[in-house]
């Protein structure tokens, strides 16, 4: 029996494939590359930086310390994580109260209209955030629009301080990020087997209980993936709250940005956003652990 | 010059950790229309890609014709696959579909074309060559796929479950043209389906798998007529399985107890005195007589027919025998015959003709 | 379409669209700071245009998103194209570090590159700029191409292959012909993110290279003044069209 090229493993003789390469190994080598210098080493960086210092001429320099994630137990920064972490939480339950229903009814319509409302939706969705954000000034701002429209239908008689407020930066934010949870619900949405749906009606299932019971469930990935989206941009756009809440307000972002460009404190800057990606992560994990059990507890 | 175009020696396949192909052993020979039959999760889908060289063996050898085919890319092998889903190019014409591999070997022009324009003729789509697959019809986006596949004058063709797709009628066509095309190709076709009426219909050897071993291979007559176990005699056709013992064994004839009554069987294996053994009866065999019909009914079961199926040619009777066990049996329809009605409740008495039944030894 | 949801859809879309039109009336209109009706005209167009400042940032930010976005989508659509045809050592971590990229907030990846540019010492300007918007938009064409590429018969590839083409052939002949509308929705999107993009570009660039958004954005900063509503009133007509072109691409059949 000839062997031709078999290769020799475990004591036995096997087949080893051969495969047409180049083209494949080329382009990973750049991927990977490109990730690894761009994206792995700068993300690396951050985590070392926040275990320097700093001093009057390097931005970074030794000793090593521990320093700037103790000087984060300091009431100060402990309250603008509150604070960031109450917007963007509010945000985040405003868009998908918002956000749940528009998604849902989108996702019922037919092909064609279909087409045309998620055009309709994305057009925003792809205008620049600065842009938009900007719009929204002239509404709020003391002449603004809609102080103008309400003197002038005598609702009020002097303008309300709409601007340079938190509930600016509020609207400011959901204006901008509704859009980042309406499509994922709408993917997850238009997954939804409406025959679950019909079956739970036709066992006797009321609106209401098919809703918590049966649609809620089954769309909650799209739920949290929605909610994720959202949730951290709130926390990291600096330019919303320093656009429509003026200099009063002061988020996460705003206190990363001021660190790194204003007070020059790259290793604190660091430390902030290490923290912060922990949540990120820890986020990520808990979305990972209910769509691995929400898997295999489906129907489908 | 060996005539086996394909050979697998001690073939195994594992795919995490799970035994999907074991120590297969197959000869298949140039020109005959093989076809591989076996439920799904048999392993025949992988053994087609060990053939075409997708994917290779975790142990074993492939020799097409005559050469050790290790490491061998699928497209040195001299074998084309025919896929489920055709696996058309969408964005081509049939023409360049078809053409598509000769182009990959940078064949010059003219030959492209006159090799192109047998080929759609010899599976009648000449009409059809500049249209794209989504404008055909399934039967003829199948021969757009079998044309690609057959242009290269491949040793074998192999066909992965190409008719599943199609409606009953258009099926029925498809195995007659394909088994024509075969023939006038004269290729081998390697046929991979879970249809075993479509095995039997057309091939020249079926190779009948289960959980990875191959379990029987023999024409078609062999392959239900003669089974070689109980796994492919209950998955080719219906059969009903009597327990026996063998009471006396003499050179032609063995007589057996099967519930209590002594029964003449012809046997091709030897048995033992008192072994354990099944008698296989297809329901197509199986008597049934109404109780009045009969005078004597010593060597005839008793039982109550429980269902009746009628399917246009012919009529299943489910019987409950007094022993509890069920059994199907097939009537023609027959004008000659008075009894063209059975009810459910109907007392009958069932037996079958002398020499139809298979033996095989007890299985647990 | 029952009343509720049409109504609720109405109002939803006139939130998103109330703001940018309000916007887009009174970059027509003939006064400076009123907000009452003065009368149509073009004098902000006219004042944009003569603003030099402005058309140098805005080519910067075309050249840029041009380079960023083709660059990008060669990477990317390799990328996911290799996601999709190989099981490569380390594939599922490529998928998850793509997915990660486009979860993480742009203002760490902004410091991240910030603090490697420094590191690398190379000097903030056009290099660095092009560097960090060809990492972000990269994830945004891999989702983009391999959203198509799982629509096609995976068995092609393996037909091909079969009848002897070579991993070149296939992409040329088979996978290019078949994904270029994904490969230029791709192209369109990473230009919008890049042309938009503010925040990553607050970090990494430099005072020689201006860039429009960070331009408009040190404007909005003084204030609402008529000239940024006629520039975003135009940016607003771009982004139009390149949505327009994108989903009609993508609609497209293979």
């Amino acid at each position: 029996m000839q062997y031709g090229s078999r290769g020799f493993r475990a004591g036995k003789w096997y087949c080893p494939m051969r495969h047409d390469n180049k083209v494949k190994i080329f382009s990973l080598s750049i991927i990977w590359l490109w990730l690894a210098l761009f994206a792995l080493l700068p993300f690396g960086l951050i985590a070392v930086a926040s275990f320097l210092s700093h001093d009057q001429t390097n931005l970074l320099s030794l000793p090593l310390t521990f320093q700037n994630y103790t000087t984060l137990r300091n009431t100060i920064y402990l309250t603008i994580f509150e604070q960031s972490f109450y917007l963007a939480g509010l945000c985040t339950l405003i868009c998908l109260i918002l956000g749940y229903p528009f998604a849902y009814f989108i996702a019922q319509c037919e092909k064609r209209l279909k087409w045309l409302l998620l055009l309709l939706t994305i057009i925003p969705f792809w205008t620049s955030s600065l842009i938009r954000t900007y719009s929204m000034i002239t509404l709020l701002k003391a002449k603004g629009v809609i102080n103008s429209i309400l003197c002038w239908l005598g609702i009020i008689h002097q303008p309300l301080p709409i601007l340079f407020s938190d509930v600016a930066v509020m609207i400011g934010l959901v204006y901008n990020l509704l859009p980042f949870m309406i499509f994922p619900l709408i993917t997850n949405i238009e997954r939804l087997d409406h025959r679950l749906v019909d079956a739970a009606r036709d066992l006797g299932a009321n609106r209401l209980t098919t809703f918590s019971k049966i649609i809620l469930p089954l769309t909650l990935p799209g739920i949290l993936s929605g909610c994720i989206l959202v949730f951290l941009p709130a926390m990291t756009i600096f330019y919303i709250p320093d656009l429509l809440g003026g200099s009063k307000a002061m988020l996460l972002g705003n206190l990363i940005q001021n660190q790194f460009l204003v007070a020059q404190n790259w290793p604190l800057g660091s430390a902030i956003s290490i923290v912060f990606m922990l949540v990120l992560v820890c986020l990520l994990l808990i979305y990972w652990r209910s769509t691995r059990g929400k898997a295999k507890r489906t129907l489908a | 010059m060996t005539t086996n175009v394909l050979e697998l020696r001690d073939v195994s396949k594992t795919i995490h950790g799970q035994d999907i192909l074991r120590h297969l052993n197959l000869e298949i020979r140039h020109g005959e229309f093989l076809t591989l039959l076996g439920s799904s999760g048999c392993g025949k889908t992988t053994l087609l890609r060990l053939i075409s060289g997708f994917e290779e063996p975790t142990t074993g050898a492939i020799y097409i014709n005559g050469k050790d085919a290790c490491g061998l890319p699928p497209h040195l092998r001299h074998v084309h696959t025919v896929f489920q889903s055709y696996a058309l190019f969408p964005h081509m014409t049939v023409w360049e579909n078809v053409a598509f591999g000769l182009r990959c070997q940078k064949r010059p022009k003219d030959e492209i074309q006159q090799r192109v324009a047998d080929t759609l003729k010899i599976v009648k789509l000449e009409k059809f060559a500049s249209r794209k697959p989504q404008k055909l019809s399934g039967g003829q986006q199948q021969r757009v796929a079998i044309a690609r596949a057959v242009i290269n004058q491949p040793l074998v063709l192999l066909l992965d479950e190409p008719l599943s797709s199609l409606d009953y009628h258009l099926r029925k066509t498809m195995q007659i043209e394909l088994k024509q095309l075969q023939r006038k190709l004269g290729i081998t076709f390697i046929f991979v389906t879970h249809d075993q009426e479509e095995a039997l219909s057309m091939s020249d050897r079926v190779v009948v798998m289960h959980e990875g071993n191959i379990e029987q291979v023999g024409t078609p007559r062999q392959v239900y007529e003669e089974p070689a176990n109980l796994s492919v005699a209950s998955f080719i056709g219906e059969v009903n399985i009597f327990d026996a013992t063998v009471v006396d064994h003499q050179e032609k004839n063995t007589t057996v107890d099967i519930q209590g009554k002594r029964y003449t069987v012809k046997s091709k294996i030897s048995l033992r005195l008192n072994q354990k053994i099944h008698v296989l009866v297809r329901p197509e065999d199986l008597v049934v007589w109404d109780q009045n019909e009969v005078t004597d009914s010593t060597n005839m079961f008793a039982g109550i027919v429980e269902e009746v199926i009628y399917k246009g040619t012919t009529v299943d009777l489910i019987v409950r025998l007094s022993d509890k066990q069920l059994i199907t049996a097939t009537k023609f329809f027959n004008e000659d015959d008075d009894k063209l009605e059975y009810v459910i409740g109907d007392a009958v008495w069932v037996t079958w003709l002398s020499g139809w039944e298979m033996v095989l030894p007890h299985e647990t | 379409m029952k009343l509720p949801a049409i109504s609720y859809l109405t109002s939803i879309y006139l939130f998103f669209y109330i703001p940018i039109a309000v916007l887009m009336v009174y970059s027509f209109n003939d006064a400076q700071y009123s907000l009452v009706w003065h009368g149509f005209s073009w004098r902000w167009y006219q004042e944009l245009m003569a603003d030099t400042d402005l058309w140098i940032a805005a080519l910067h930010s075309l050249l840029l998103g041009i380079a960023a976005a083709t660059v990008a989508m060669c990477i990317g659509g390799l990328a996911a194209i290799n996601l999709y045809r190989y099981h490569f050592l380390g594939r599922k971590l490529l998928s998850a570090l793509i997915f990660i990229l486009i979860l993480s907030p742009d203002i760490v990846m902004g410091i991240s590159l910030l603090l490697l540019f420094s590191f690398i010492k190379i000097p903030l300007g056009f290099w660095s700029l092009l560097l960090a918007h060809i990492t972000f938009c990269i994830p945004f064409v891999v989702v983009t191409v391999y959203s198509r590429i799982t629509s096609l018969d995976e068995h092609i590839f393996e037909a091909a292959k079969d009848l002897g083409a070579t991993d070149l052939t296939i992409l040329s002949r088979i996978i290019l012909p078949l994904l270029w509308p994904a490969f230029i929705a791709g192209w369109l999107l990473s230009f919008t993110l890049s042309i938009d993009d503010v925040l990553i570009s607050y970090f990494v660039s430099g005072p020689d290279f201006e860039i429009l958004p960070l331009t408009i954005y040190s404007m909005v900063r003084l204030g609402v003044k008529p000239e940024i509503n006629a520039l975003c009133s135009i940016l607003f007509a771009l982004t139009l069209l390149l949505v327009i072109a994108s989903q009609l691409l993508l609609r497209k059949k293979p």
